[in-house]
């Protein structure tokens, strides 16, 4: 009995140094940049999320509890149901405008025998363009008098002057004009490099059979690339839901908050210029979109799952 | 949504064109070694051979060509001339006939007026900053991380690995106001990091995604070199220096090019925590100096800050075109 105690005694002292030995603190060392900068920065904050939303905050005394206050608040904001009518607008907008282009545009390109890293370059590069000088460089475009740039095309037609961003009517499409214009070419990468790993006995055997080409592309391609349209089609809604630069830098959610979308008003709940934050109402919501695109994301998860296996 | 666009390139199967010449191991003999999927004619699409005989198809697709170049240089491209041909006009000529050749010659002034008067320069400096402190917060944090999770595998990695995989799950959307708040008041230090560039160097580095593609690619590091460099005698530390990351060029290539670039891009934080105008980057400079210089000079502003992102681009085509998933990661 003494003796085992004094054996376990020895042996903590033992097992540490060879823990030592064994690289155990090296690694621990190691691994604390990632440990320090997740736990601070990612870990905590996300908690912290959660706890907030049930909290009223305003930095200067201590958070009280409210329960489901924040929320009920949320809810009760007429401006709610525009924000969300508007993100949503934003949202069908960008697919019918933006979901067919990129697929039309890498099916073209993939026929390509030559120059065809040329095209891609071309396509992608307002993909690198950083976002707001993109969006301020539109926002001169978008001029609303006959001398804009796009009103000086239109009137090339016999068309315009039109309002551009400064009518409710066409405001939300010229943010998704936008939009869509800096998001396509990454697009067109995914699905080129789809397409071209889809295996050429297909087309072989569809020639066999004597399809023709809009059959080969309703019969072969599309097929083929069912799960790739599927998850860019979830990664857009996910980026579309989350709209904020366009609406904040060029119309800050008007004319009439005709573009006022959730994450604008997220932002404007915490940080706007009425003063004092209300960081419970945007926590509340911001963890609401969340949940409404963790279910995105779990569809998301569950297609590349299959898409893998195929 | 950026961490999501990054994760089918992580978790699944790794992009063909990428796993080539990525994998530290695969040298010229991993073309044989694939089994070949491919038909006999390597390079064929949708439209066969045969068909590209006919005459009615040759032209065809011809035109489709011709239209699908014209089109991608005009909306593509036109923007970019655009800016780079208003840039350096006068403001008359811009607003009064935005698609003439330069009525009134050309102006270079305007870049030298954004550059020294405009105080370009510094907002350019301060990008730059920004740029390379994020980069190397990034650098270390994915590279001692990954090494650690993948090499050194002590028995808590799994669950760490875990806890990083699930920040993927996260929209940042949710992280806005708590990370201001953390930033505002750092736990267990009481300091405030508004106005400094840590405030955005270090949440930088909580960035899943690198973490996750370096531990992928020291994952495929081969084991006899690293068993020979234990054998002889390299400690963690030394392994990872003079072993490891010489090794492992091409990952930190892509890591570095995405960091910068992101960096670069970077708005709505940079706008919360950098409030002090002369330490803000281009970003946040750039829409508020559009209502207090001439049309000309903010023109040629816009056209600086895009040069580094589209240099990059062009430098490094390879990264972004190769890689379908990578492609996505600097989407949104």
């Amino acid at each position: 009995m003494t003796a085992t105690r004094a054996q376990a005694r020895w042996s903590r002292p033992r097992s540490v140094r060879s823990w030592v030995k064994r690289g155990g603190l090296s690694a621990l060392v190691l691994v604390l940049p990632l440990v320090l900068v997740f736990g601070v920065f990612s870990w905590f904050p996300i908690v912290r999320a959660a706890v907030m939303s049930f909290q009223t905050t305003n930095l200067i005394s201590d958070p009280v509890w409210v329960g489901l206050h924040n929320f009920q608040r949320v809810f009760a904001d007429p401006l709610l149901l525009t924000a969300i009518r508007n993100t949503v607008y934003f949202t069908l907008l960008a697919l019918v405008f933006g979901y067919p282009i990129p697929l039309i545009l890498a099916a073209c390109m993939n026929e390509l025998r030559r120059a065809k890293g040329f095209y891609s370059v071309l396509a992608y590069l307002p993909v690198v363009v950083p976002p707001v000088a993109t969006i301020l460089l539109w926002r001169i475009f978008y001029d609303a008098g006959p001398n804009g740039a796009f009103n000086t095309i239109l009137s090339w037609f016999g068309l315009g002057p039109w309002p551009w961003i400064q009518s409710q009517a066409s405001a939300m499409p010229s943010l998704v004009l936008v939009a869509t214009w800096s998001a396509a070419g990454a697009t067109v990468i995914i699905y080129l490099a789809a397409m071209t790993s889809i295996r050429g006995e297909l087309y072989d055997a569809a020639d066999v059979d004597g399809a023709s080409i809009p059959q080969k592309i309703w019969n072969v391609m599309l097929p083929q690339l069912r799960y790739v349209l599927l998850v860019t089609l979830i990664l857009q809604l996910i980026g579309t839901f989350q709209v904020f630069m366009e609406p904040f830098l060029l119309t800050n959610g008007g004319p009439a908050n005709s573009t006022l979308t959730v994450l604008l008003l997220i932002y404007r709940y915490a940080f706007g210029s009425g003063g004092t934050g209300d960081f419970g109402a945007a926590t509340a919501l911001s963890l609401m979109l969340a949940a409404f695109l963790a279910l995105l994301s779990w569809i998301y998860l569950r297609a590349t799952r299959s898409w893998s296996e195929t | 949504m950026t961490d999501l666009a990054r994760r089918s390139s992580i978790t699944e199967e790794p992009a063909e064109g990428l796993s080539e010449d990525w994998h530290p191991t695969a040298g010229g003999g991993s073309k044989e070694m694939a089994p070949d999927r491919r038909s006999e004619d390597a390079d064929r699409s949708l439209v066969s051979i045969a068909e590209r005989r006919q005459a009615g198809i040759k032209w065809g697709l011809r035109l489709t060509f011709g239209l699908l170049l014209a089109g991608l240089v005009i909306v593509g491209l036109g923007p970019l001339l655009w800016l780079g041909k208003a840039s350096i006009s006068t403001t008359q000529d811009t607003l009064r006939a935005p698609f003439a050749f330069w009525p009134s010659g050309v102006d270079w002034q305007n870049l030298v007026t954004a550059w020294t008067e405009a105080e370009i320069s510094r907002y350019f400096m301060n990008t730059v900053w920004l740029a390379i402190g994020a980069w190397l917060v990034q650098i270390f944090v994915a590279t001692t991380g990954g090494y650690v999770l993948a090499v050194l595998k002590p028995r808590y990695a799994g669950l760490l690995y875990g806890l990083v995989l699930a920040t993927l799950f996260v929209p940042v959307v949710v992280l806005l106001v708590p990370l201001f708040l953390t930033v505002l008041d750092v736990p267990g230090l009481g300091i405030s990091l508004l106005n400094s560039y840590w405030g955005i160097w270090l949440p930088a580095g909580a960035s899943a995604f690198n973490v996750i593609l370096m531990k992928r690619f020291f994952d495929n590091l081969p084991g006899e070199i690293l068993e020979a460099a234990r054998v002889d005698g390299a400690g963690p530390f030394r392994m990872l220096w003079s072993v490891v990351l010489p090794m492992s060029r091409p990952i930190l290539g892509v890591v570095s090019v995405f960091a910068i670039l992101a960096a670069w891009r970077d708005f709505l934080w940079p706008l919360l925590v950098l409030l002090d105008p002369a330490i803000q980057p281009l970003s946040v400079r750039l829409p508020l100096i559009r209502d207090t210089v001439e049309l000309d000079v903010f023109l040629a502003s816009l056209l600086v800050s895009t040069t580094i992102p589209i240099l990059l681009f062009l430098g490094f085509q390879r990264l972004f075109l190769r890689g379908p998933g990578l492609a996505g990661a600097i989407k949104g």
